[in-house]
């Protein structure tokens, strides 16, 4: 278990709060394992990331969480309840929308979403969730006909023809472009403001930031850290990255120690040739930076700083980048 | 919206039905070709009146005689350009005039032939004063229900049955299965069973259009026979496409690709398209294997709509097909829905 199994979320007061409650969750897929060890509260109202590279697992334990796969071990509580137990009032409350699900191009939006809408006791007129997706303009028009993002506005609207109480929308925005991933950000953003728990996943570490208030890191079935994105960013030490390449002085060797000892400097790695500094005050350790190339020897080929985002929490955390995988 | 709207059975039902007509292709093959095989079946094997046959005389007065024959083409030939004639099937029969009489040449393996040299003769004898000893008459016959096409629409009938039932359950539910369509649906709250239902009873929906159209368009046409009662023929084929319709499902059950279904549904129909009597009559298969024809569902389902139409049978004569029809019904049934892939 890795340390970040044993952070608790602040949020989670008391148990009438939480929308969603996993503990000791294990999967495994014959010899693969997807979960391996999970536990999670997730307060009412909030917006919960799961961010992780591809097979990381956050598909796998969203769908424990949807009831669409049963867990080899550990127990979910939404809303109070056990898929066991009461799976059918769930389905009635919560709203999903999974990766890759093709409506039938010949239905048209309207049509869709009246068929879904028709599975629920109670929920939103088909129409507001046309309105809500903003697919007016393509009410009478067939799903096949819609571009990328308009189809996924339309799984989004109909995860909430039954008003849910809480949502799960897996990887919503993935091989979207970046205007249409705005426009769902935007209606992801509308749905916080009406109080729904969402949950999450993506593997945009932008997405997480711009739309979690709290965020699991996962890579290989575990949670490697978990917080708000701004408690994970400053977990790196530093508020800013310092990136830069060095062309070869006459031994070819660096002294790191050199680096790490510059005041405001927390860490140093390198990866395929590239330097990276965490780094804490950049007006007063930049020169000090250049200064101690200066003194090794080297020549700069490439300098770049920018602000630490949930990427580089992942870098320092595993070493790998995630757009890599 | 009505509470009939709301409800998620009227739903799915609908839009069953809406996907349906939307496909273009599958129109054409559950409405259309059925009529269009039997345009041309039914001009295919007409009952034509007789041929009339051409043969040829060696000398004019020979062809005088063979010409009062109604049955017989004549011409004038010499005994080479007839030879030729013959030979190159132009004529069936060649009459020579020989000191002795008459002399045919013809082959005696063609049936044709061996018809032209009873007609020749006869005319030949006719015309050189022989009278008949004993005096006969015709009585024509040409008796609806006893053709190819009366035999065939039932055939056709069960055919497309089968076809539309196991196709259209099939491709729909493992194209929502590939889709991941099927998974949408039950993280929703949208009961199972209806799911199934819901492609029961839209196919039932389609039948009557489907049925109505192409025996319609059979009585009208080329006056097929209607013998039976027309509730009991509309309960055989309900029962036939809800038992195609159960195989459908048991295929469709755990396919995960549309390749592998069809290639399923391609091994289920083709050996029925064979052996279950849709142009022929099953019974020409050897005894051996009649016990397995027999048990065909498709097999069952014609002998019953023949039975119906043809010889006007009631259903207490029906028995055996409609019980093999029944077994087909629930046994596939029951499996498909303890094996179905809902993922």
């Amino acid at each position: 278990m890795s340390s970040a199994n044993t952070i608790h979320a602040e949020t989670a007061a008391n148990a009438a709060s939480l929308s969603l409650t996993l503990s000791g969750l294990r999967k495994s897929f014959g010899d693969v394992v997807a979960v391996a060890g999970v536990d999670l509260d997730v307060a009412k109202g909030e917006c919960f990331g799961l961010l992780g590279p591809n097979g990381a697992g956050k598909t796998t334990t969203i769908e424990i969480c949807e009831g669409l796969t049963s867990p080899d071990a550990g127990s979910v509580t939404l809303l109070g309840m056990q898929w066991q137990h009461h799976a059918t009032e769930l389905r009635q409350r919560i709203g999903i929308q999974l990766q890759e699900t093709q409506f039938p191009d010949k239905l048209t939006v309207e049509e869709t979403l009246r068929l879904f809408r028709s599975f629920y006791r109670r929920g939103i007129a088909a129409d507001d969730a046309i309105r809500t997706a903003q697919l007016e303009e393509k009410r009478k028009a067939r799903v096949g006909t819609l571009s990328g993002g308009q189809k996924q506005r339309l799984a989004m609207a109909c995860a909430l023809v039954g008003d849910p109480e809480l949502l799960f929308l897996d990887e919503p925005t993935t091989g979207l472009d970046p205007q249409a991933r705005r426009h769902l950000w935007d209606l992801v953003d509308e749905l916080k403001r009406a109080g729904r728990t969402i949950i999450l996943t993506t593997h945009y570490m932008d997405e997480a930031e711009r739309l979690c208030d709290r965020v699991a890191i996962m890579d290989h079935g575990r949670f490697i850290a978990l917080g708000t994105p701004k408690q994970l960013i400053a977990s790196v030490g530093g508020d800013h990255i310092v990136e830069f390449a060095l062309a070869g002085n006459a031994d070819g060797k660096m002294d790191a120690a050199l680096l790490t000892a510059i005041p405001g400097v927390q860490s140093h790695r390198v990866d395929a040739g590239l330097h990276q500094l965490s780094v804490t005050d950049l007006h007063t350790t930049v020169p000090r930076i250049f200064t101690a190339i200066d003194s090794m020897g080297f020549d700069l080929t490439g300098f770049r700083t920018h602000s630490a985002t949930l990427e580089d929490v992942f870098v320092s955390l595993t070493g790998r980048y995630l757009r890599d995988e | 919206m009505s509470r009939l709207e709301e409800s998620s059975l009227y739903q799915l039902t609908t839009t069953r039905f809406r996907l349906f007509l939307r496909e273009k292709e599958a129109i054409f093959w559950v409405f259309v070709f059925p009529i269009l095989l039997a345009v041309g079946l039914g001009i295919a094997f007409r009952n034509r009146p007789a041929d009339v046959l051409p043969v040829a005389g060696t000398t004019p007065q020979l062809t005088q005689a063979l010409a009062a024959e109604k049955g017989l083409n004549v011409t004038t030939m010499d005994e080479a350009a007839g030879t030729h004639a013959l030979a190159i099937g132009v004529i069936q029969l060649l009459a020579i005039e020989t000191p002795q009489g008459v002399a045919y040449k013809y082959d005696d393996t063609n049936p044709d032939a061996r018809l032209a040299r009873l007609l020749a003769d006869r005319a030949v004898q006719n015309a050189a004063g022989r009278h008949d000893a004993v005096a006969a008459q015709n009585e024509l016959i040409h008796e609806t229900g006893s053709r190819y096409i009366d035999f065939v629409v039932p055939g056709l009938l069960g055919m497309n049955l089968m076809g539309s039932a196991i196709w259209g359950l099939g491709f729909s539910i493992v194209d929502a299965r590939q889709k991941k369509l099927l998974k949408r649906m039950v993280a929703s709250p949208m009961q199972r069973w209806q799911y199934l239902a819901s492609f029961l009873l839209s196919r039932l929906l389609m039948l009557v259009i489907e049925v109505v159209i192409f025996v319609g368009f059979a009585r009208i046409a080329f006056g097929v026979p209607l013998r039976g009662s027309i509730a009991e023929l509309a309960f055989l084929c309900v029962l036939t496409s809800l038992s195609f319709s159960a195989l459908g499902l048991l295929i469709s059950s755990r396919a995960r690709t549309i390749e592998a279904a069809s290639g399923l549904m391609n091994l289920t129909m083709l050996p029925m398209w064979i052996l279950s009597g849709v142009f022929f009559s099953a019974t020409r298969f050897p005894s051996l294997i009649q016990p397995f024809v027999r048990a065909l569902p498709l097999t069952a389902a014609i002998d019953a709509l023949r039975g119906n139409m043809l010889q006007g049978l009631t259903l207490p004569h029906l028995v055996a097909p409609v019980s093999i029809l029944l077994a087909w019904l629930v046994v596939p049934f029951f499996i498909a829905l303890r094996i179905f892939r809902w993922r």
